[in-house]
């Protein structure tokens, strides 16, 4: 079984964000960097599926030149290639433009399964997957928490999709096929120091990306959230503040007797 | 005109649905509400009584059960007879599965997750949240219509819908859905496994999330439950880390709970925890992170470590 995983490359969750002087995006240019979360939980499924079924695993990213830390990573887990489809605009691109550049290069080879994270740490639209597969012609499925490879009926998969409020369901239908993958559906593994030696022999393929169509929104504004409420902070010792909130609790909010 | 693409299940309307229509009807223009699936005539009855122009049935039986290729030939369709300047829908799984899907077909792509839409001079204005809450952005919709918006769930309220006295016109559009054109094949859906905690009744909820740090500490957040005489629940990545059972999750992919106090230890609220607890009437949050969304619901905060502040609180309320 043929797999690309797709990895985003986003500023670190514990990263202090700040917005930038344009007042559009983050200030990110000394910022640390990490695989977005959603996309390692893909990955680590690819490498399950690979693990249980044989195959090769091929990570495909697109970005700036500073996402090879991300592919570097995933090659250490396990992944077996890369394609690195290069370009600064693809930093802050809209879904459908990612999900092009992803395609450019994806659509060269017939890979059986393309997984993507649910969604992405930064923009957060949690489309570029769904419209990755429709620009692709490949059925998709989305928020899976489970892969079964029909081992009766070649070249189909089965797969459970979390819907909302405690709901699962069971959906089938035929490969190539893409798959977002929910977060949390398996145990991440971690590089280990031979997986990082690997990872220095292991094909990275860089591919350049020319698209100057425009996107379907543009950001004129980054703000802090206003509050709908207005926090009372307690501030002391933790013993003066555990006590100054019971009060209030009590005599104030009246949620506690 | 703004067409809102209603959502049911086996002919049950899933009621954000109204938030998405109240949404709409802050925009002054005129509404035209789709309902997509197959005998879905009780559903746009339900919707008739709402401020609109019209409801639209798009019915086939290859639209039930739901599947993305299906709703996105059948709307697509839809749109390019109707011609919306939006198209609007609430930001569900359902919608996050063929959403983005239609609006690529028709060369868009979906603004999602929206918080906010203002109009100005004919100029749509949309808020949403990024970097996981941190921030809200602005965003302008580019290119020629129609633009394709989805809500989250919460930000605008289904009491604030303008419902009409006499029932507005359904209107039957006719699609054709080629049912071996789709490719997904569903099963019925299903729930796991019998949710042994209703969270939904506890008065009192304390709530962990990642700063707990490990499953070990856990009983520190179980006296303070204790203490308080309520249960113990948490977000998502505790759950999935198998700390505590599913069933203690709160949020969208959770349970929806409004407790007279919910008390959130070390949880930095994702929008998907939010929406699940954002009700509460009473909400506390530790956290050491000031800047945490969490604390743009709290009504009171304590910016600290919550391994000092929490044995702190146990002993306050035996006092």
């Amino acid at each position: 079984m043929k797999i690309a995983v797709c990895v985003k490359q986003v500023v670190a969750r514990d990263w202090p964000l700040r917005v930038d002087e344009s007042a559009t995006w983050v200030r990110d240019s000394d910022a640390s960097f990490e695989m977005n979360e959603p996309d390692a939980y893909a990955l680590e499924e690819a490498l399950r599926l690979k693990e249980k079924h044989g195959g090769e695993v091929v990570v495909c990213s697109a970005g700036p030149g500073r996402l090879r830390q991300v592919i570097r990573e995933a090659l250490a887990r396990g992944a077996d290639r890369a394609i690195h489809v290069e370009d600064d605009v693809l930093a802050t691109a809209d879904a459908s433009l990612v999900a092009r550049a992803l395609s450019s290069s994806l659509r060269k080879e017939n890979f059986d399964l393309v997984l993507t994270g649910l969604q992405s740490d930064d923009q957060g639209f949690g489309q570029t997957g769904v419209v990755l597969a429709e620009q692709m012609g490949l059925p998709h499925a989305t928020i899976v928490m489970e892969v079964d490879v029909d081992e009766v009926e070649q070249g189909r998969i089965r797969v459970k999709r979390e819907l909302e409020a405690g709901w699962f369901q069971w959906m089938s239908m035929a490969t190539p096929a893409l798959l977002t993958i929910q977060s949390g559906i398996n145990q991440l593994r971690y590089a280990t120091l031979r997986g990082i030696m690997a990872a220095k022999k292991k094909e990275v393929r860089t591919e350049s990306f020319n698209d100057v169509s425009e996107a379907s929104y543009r950001i004129v504004g980054l703000h802090a959230p206003e509050k709908s409420k207005k926090t009372h902070f307690v501030e002391g010792t933790p013993a003066e503040s555990a006590a100054t909130l019971v009060r209030l609790l009590r005599e104030e909010a009246r949620a506690l007797r | 005109m703004l067409l809102v693409v209603a959502e049911q299940r086996s002919g049950s309307l899933n009621p954000v649905t109204l938030e998405t229509i109240a949404a709409a009807q802050t925009l002054q223009q005129p509404i035209c509400v789709a309902v997509v699936g197959s005998h879905v005539g009780d559903v746009a009855l339900e919707l008739s009584s709402c401020d609109v122009s019209e409801v639209l049935t798009i019915d086939d039986v290859a639209l039930e059960p739901y599947t993305s290729d299906g709703f996105v030939v059948a709307l697509s369709q839809v749109v390019e007879q109707e011609r919306p300047e939006m198209v609007l829908f609430p930001h569900t799984y359902q919608t996050r599965d063929f959403a983005p899907a239609l609006a690529s077909r028709l060369k868009s792509s979906l603004i999602a997750d929206c918080v906010g839409v203002t109009s100005k001079d004919g100029k749509l204005l949309l808020s949403r949240p990024m970097f996981q809450g941190k921030f809200v952005a602005e965003v302008v919709p580019v290119g020629t219509a129609p633009h394709f918006v989805s809500f989250q769930i919460g930000a605008f309220r289904a009491d604030s819908l303008k419902r009409v006295t006499n029932a507005v016109k359904t209107r039957e559009i006719s699609v054709s859905v080629d049912p071996s054109a789709i490719r997904q094949r569903p099963e019925d859906p299903f729930k796991e496994a019998k949710q042994a905690v209703d969270l939904t009744q506890a008065e009192r909820i304390v709530a962990v999330g990642r700063g707990i740090k490990g499953e070990e500490h856990l009983p520190l957040a179980q006296d303070l439950a204790k203490a308080l005489g309520g249960e113990l629940a948490a977000s998502r990545p505790i759950c999935d880390s198998g700390w505590l059972p599913m069933d203690r999750q709160v949020g969208s992919s959770g349970q929806t709970v409004a407790p007279t106090l919910y008390l959130a230890l070390g949880i930095s609220g994702a929008i998907q925890h939010l929406v699940g607890m954002k009700g509460s009437r009473t909400i506390v949050a530790i956290n050491k992170d000031a800047d945490a969304p969490i604390f743009e619901v709290a009504d009171y905060g304590i910016v600290g470590d919550l391994f000092e502040i929490v044995p702190a609180l146990v002993a306050a309320l035996g006092d």
